[in-house]
């Protein structure tokens, strides 16, 4: 592959939320800054730019992945997915979004977009993730609002219902 | 927190990468999983003309057995380790460390070579190789060459790594008959790096502790079998001669003091599954 130029920029393709898209970068150029300056998907936020927080985390060939510590020339080809790809179509939320809902697992909303990203990667390879596994991959997120719990609980109950089994943490409201 | 300029090059081949390094020396960096180097790189405390990605190498994606060890090439992620089929069997020491490396998403993406070129003192990969007695393999454009891990680490974040060689892989001798293998650290929040980390490996002869956190590399000691009096003399002589220090996450005193109780907990639960798998 030719060298990419520092002060030129330089197209990039790859697939988003399931469509083809392009974006014209820097080499420098975040993987964060690319979805939302260069492609408008402000979904995915940025907290901390250094990995810590989780808030910009996606999904990059299935695996969750920061955002904010990819570089944009490095995604050429790969298959992307971002909040915005989440729900099923215009005015439905999925599975774990309506979970979310029902919890109040989110108040400000900040760190949601990364966590669902992380979940909804989880559980597509883990159907049978446990309490235990899923507090696991919050931990690798911030949220300054909830106190995790509601977020825990939405989570639980998205899983089993993903599953097809009934749900002991009955929802209240849909 | 951008990144200032750089130059981007993906290898398609190790050959590229290699020819990459020697024509820019200390101007190149090389990039794997980003978990470390973009952070840095956002936070502008290096700034590389060059950054030369290795993750689109086939070749080095694949782990293998040689020798009595476990080979992990430079382009194997953590998560993709993690998932292989009887690693706890294989390499049991890393199969316990592993899930503590950061957090699934940055095990997702990070991978076991960056961190061990890295050389982060408190990082689990460098400490498990220090411990299994493990290898790197270094290549240059020009020779490989094979370096014991005890002579790689020789400070805070620095190798024996030259500017124009790349970690091609590193190697995790298996399992040995009869040998007892345990892993425990202490940190902030599970995820967070170790404050303490200490990896014990015990046989019918001798026990063999390696603690990170503490000195600026990670850093083994070998004993004949203690137990009692002698063990908590040795493992507070160890406390000692690492030369803790104070800093924003613990005081010296409280680093010493885990080392000898996480010690003295890594060589019992070692010694224990030894004498289990002899009899
Ligand atoms: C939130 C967070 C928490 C973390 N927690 C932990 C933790 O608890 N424990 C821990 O150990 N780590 C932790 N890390 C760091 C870990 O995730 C990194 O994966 C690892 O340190 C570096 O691996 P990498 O593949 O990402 O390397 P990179 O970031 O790509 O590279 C790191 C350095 O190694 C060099 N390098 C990489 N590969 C090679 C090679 N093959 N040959 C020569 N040089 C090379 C690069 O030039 C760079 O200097 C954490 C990171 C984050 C963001
Ligand atoms: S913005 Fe990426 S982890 Fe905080
Ligand atoms: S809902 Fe506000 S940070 Fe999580």
């Amino acid at each position: 592959m030719p060298r990419l130029n520092a002060a030129q920029r330089h197209e990039v393709a790859f697939t988003l939320n399931g469509a083809p898209a392009r974006v014209e970068v820097e080499p420098r150029t975040l993987l964060t800054d690319a979805l939302r300056h260069g492609l408008g998907m402000t979904g995915t936020h940025v907290g901390c730019e250094h990995g810590a927080c989780g808030a910009c985390t996606i999904t990059i060939d299935g695996m969750p992945a920061r955002a904010c510590l990819t570089l944009a020339v490095a995604v050429e080809g790969c298959d992307l997915r971002t909040v915005e790809g989440l729900a099923p179509e215009p005015g439905r939320l999925g599975v774990l979004q309506a979970a979310f809902r029902r919890h109040h697992a989110l108040q400000c909303g900040f760190c949601t977009a990364g966590i669902l990203m992380s979940l909804d990667a989880y559980l597509r390879h883990r159907p049978h993730a446990t309490r235990d596994d899923l507090t696991d991959v919050i931990g690798g997120h911030l949220c300054r609002c909830t106190g995790y719990a509601p977020i825990i609980a939405a989570a639980v109950e998205a899983a089993a219902l993903l599953r097809g089994e009934p749900t002991e943490e009955t929802p209240t409201y849909a | 927190m951008k990144p200032a300029r750089f130059d981007y090059l993906r290898a398609a081949s190790l050959d590229e990468a290699l020819e990459a390094l020697t024509r820019h020396g200390d101007e190149a960096r090389i990039v794997a999983g980003g978990q470390s180097l973009v952070p840095m790189l956002n936070m502008r405390l290096t700034k590389p003309a060059l950054l030369v990605d290795l993750m689109r190498i086939e070749t080095l994606c694949a782990p293998r057995r040689e020798n009595g060890a476990l080979v992990v090439p430079a382009g194997t992620r953590q998560a993709l380790l993690l998932d292989r089929p009887g690693l706890a069997d294989e390499v049991p020491l890393l199969a316990a460390a592993l899930p503590l490396v950061g957090h699934v998403q940055t095990r997702a993406r990070g991978t076991l070579c960056g961190s061990v070129a890295h050389a982060d003192p408190s990082a689990e990969v460098p400490l498990c190789l220090v411990a299994l007695e493990g290898e790197v393999h270094l290549r240059s454009a020009k020779r490989a060459r094979r370096v014991r891990a005890d002579d790689f680490f020789v400070g805070m974040m620095v190798t024996d790594r030259a500017d124009d060689e790349l970690v091609e892989a590193i190697a995790l001798p298996v399992r040995r008959p009869g040998t007892g293998y345990a892993f425990a650290e202490m940190a902030r929040r599970h995820g967070d790096f170790a404050i303490v980390a200490c990896a014990g490996v015990v046989d019918g002869q001798r026990m063999r502790l390696a603690v990170g956190g503490v000195a600026d590399r990670p850093t083994a000691r070998d004993w004949p079998l203690l137990d009692g009096a002698a063990l908590d003399d040795a493992l507070n002589a160890l406390a000692w001669d690492l030369g803790a220090g104070d800093d924003l996450h613990a005081t010296a005193r409280y680093r010493r003091d885990l080392v000898r109780r996480l010690g003295r907990r890594v060589l019992e639960q070692a010694a224990e599954e030894a004498r289990r798998c002899q009899g």
